[in-house]
C-alpha cells in the first residue's frame, strides 16, 4: 500500500463511522427532529468521506467526476426530503422532544 | 469467492427473506409499503451481486422507487375514502389463503430449481452468434428487443392495461392540496434537467450498456411523479388527447412496427438487419415516453379531470 491508498482507507473509514454514528442516532434518539439530525450527518458527510476515499482508489478523473455528481444530488435530494419531512411534522403537530 | 463476499452474500440472503417476511406480516399498512420498498433496494444489490445490472437498474427504478411511489399514493387514497379505524379487518380471514398459494409457488419454484441440470446449457451461445445481426451490442436488449420482441411487445400493453383499469374506476372529486411549499419546487426545478439527461442517456446507452426503455421511462415517470407531489398539474388543453396519445404511442408505435414488418413478409417483429438498430431505438423512444407517461399517470390515481378554477 502506498500513501494515497492509506488516505483512502483512513477516508472510508472515517465515513464508515458517520454512517454508523448516524444509524445509531435514527434508532437511539427520542423524536423525529432528532433523528432528521441524526441521519443528514451520515447522508452528507459520511457519504461524502465514502465518495472521496473512492475517487482516491478509482485512479480517474471521469469516475471521480461521477462520484462527486452523485454525492451532490444525494446532498440535494437528502436536505430537502429531511425539511419535507420536518415541515410535515410541524404541520401535522409533532411537537419537539424537552428533557 | 472470498469469504468476505461470501458473507455479504448470506447477509443480503436473509436481509432479503426478513425484510419480505416483516413487510408481509407487519400489520401497520404504511410500515409495510416503506419495507417493501427497503426490500426493493436490497433486491437490487442482489442482482448486481448476481452481475445481472439491467435488472438492478429496472428493480431499484420499478420495483422500489416507483412501485412504491403506486402503493404509497393507494395508502393514502385509501386512507381518505375509510380512516384507518373504519376499515373492515379482512387480513385474518384472508390471510391463510394466500399464505397456502405462496407456500406452494415457492414449493413449485424450489423443486424447478433443484431439477435444474448441474450444468445448463443456456442460450448465451446462440445469443452471441446471432448478437451480430439483432442491431445492438447489448446482449440484454437484443433480447428483449428482437429475439424475444414479443414479450416486451406484452409487457408495454400490459402496463397500458394497468392504466385502463384505473381510469376505468371511478373519478375522485379534485381536491385542494395543501401547497408543497417552495422547496420541493425548487427540488424539481433543479433536478427536471438532471432527471430528463438521465432518462436519455439510458434509453441510448441501452443499446451498447445496461439500460434501455423500461428504465428510462421509470426515470422519466419519476420526474413526472415528483413534479405531480410538488402540485404540478398538465394545462387542462393537454390532459386530452395530447396526453392519450403520449400513453399509446409506445405500444402503438410498437404494433405498427410488427405489422408493417408482417406486411413485407417477414415474421412478426423480425427486423431487416440492416434496419434492426434504427427500428429497436424507435421503438424505445415511444415506449420511453409512454411507460413515462403511464406511471406518473397511474401514481395521480384516476383520470385526470381539468382543475376546479383557483
Amino acid at each position: 500500500m502506498t500513501g494515497p491508498d492509506y488516505l483512502a482507507a483512513l477516508l472510508l473509514l472515517a465515513g464508515a463511522l458517520f454512517f454508523l454514528a448516524g444509524t445509531l442516532g435514527l434508532l437511539r434518539f427520542p423524536d423525529v427532529y432528532t433523528r432528521l439530525h441524526a441521519l443528514t450527518k451520515a447522508d452528507n458527510v459520511g457519504l461524502g468521506l465514502i465518495v472521496l476515499g473512492l475517487s482516491l482508489q478509482s485512479g480517474s478523473w471521469l469516475v471521480a467526476g461521477k462520484l462527486i455528481l452523485i454525492w451532490l444530488l444525494v446532498l440535494l435530494a437528502g436536505a430537502s426530503v429531511s425539511h419535507l419531512i420536518a415541515r410535515g411534522a410541524r404541520l401535522r403537530g409533532i411537537p419537539e422532544w424537552r428533557r | 469467492m472470498s469469504l468476505l463476499q461470501t458473507g455479504i452474500d448470506a447477509l443480503l440472503a436473509l436481509g432479503l427473506v426478513w425484510l419480505a417476511w416483516r413487510a408481509l406480516a407487519c400489520p401497520d399498512l404504511f410500515r409495510g409499503i416503506v419495507l417493501f420498498i427497503a426490500f426493493g433496494l436490497l433486491m437490487a444489490l442482489a442482482w448486481v451481486r448476481l452481475e445481472a445490472p439491467d435488472v438492478a437498474l429496472a428493480e431499484a427504478a420499478i420495483g422500489a422507487g416507483l412501485t412504491g411511489a403506486l402503493l404509497l399514493a393507494a395508502l393514502a387514497r385509501l386512507n381518505r375514502i375509510a380512516p384507518a379505524g373504519t376499515r373492515a379487518d379482512t387480513r385474518e380471514a384472508w390471510r391463510n389463503a394466500p399464505a397456502l398459494l405462496l407456500v406452494l409457488a415457492g414449493a413449485g419454484l424450489g423443486l424447478a430449481v433443484l431439477s435444474l441440470l448441474p450444468e445448463p446449457a443456456g442460450l448465451q451461445a446462440q445469443v452471441a452468434a446471432e448478437l451480430g445481426r439483432s442491431g445492438v451490442s447489448n446482449p440484454v436488449t437484443a433480447v428483449l428487443l428482437n429475439f424475444r420482441g414479443y414479450d416486451t411487445l406484452l409487457e408495454v400493453l400490459v402496463l397500458l392495461l394497468a392504466l385502463l383499469a384505473a381510469w376505468s374506476l371511478e373519478a375522485e372529486p379534485p381536491r385542494r392540496e395543501a401547497a408543497p411549499g417552495p422547496v420541493l419546487d425548487l427540488l424539481l426545478r433543479l433536478l427536471l434537467p438532471v432527471l430528463v439527461l438521465a432518462a436519455a442517456y439510458l434509453l441510448w446507452a441501452g443499446a451498447h450498456a445496461p439500460g434501455g426503455a423500461f428504465q428510462a421511462g421509470a426515470v422519466l415517470g419519476a420526474a413526472g411523479v415528483l413534479a405531480l407531489l410538488a402540485g404540478w398539474r398538465l394545462q387542462p388543453h393537454l390532459t386530452g388527447l395530447p396526453l392519450r396519445l403520449a400513453i399509446v404511442i409506445g405500444p402503438g408505435g410498437f404494433l405498427l412496427v410488427a405489422w408493417a414488418l408482417l406486411l413485407t413478409g417477414r415474421p412478426l417483429l423480425e427486423y431487416p438487419p440492416a434496419l434492426a438498430g434504427a427500428l429497436i431505438l424507435l421503438i424505445e423512444t415511444l415506449a420511453t415516453l409512454s411507460i413515462a407517461a403511464t406511471l406518473a399517470v397511474l401514481f395521480q390515481g384516476s383520470r385526470p379531470a381539468a382543475e376546479p378554477p383557483a
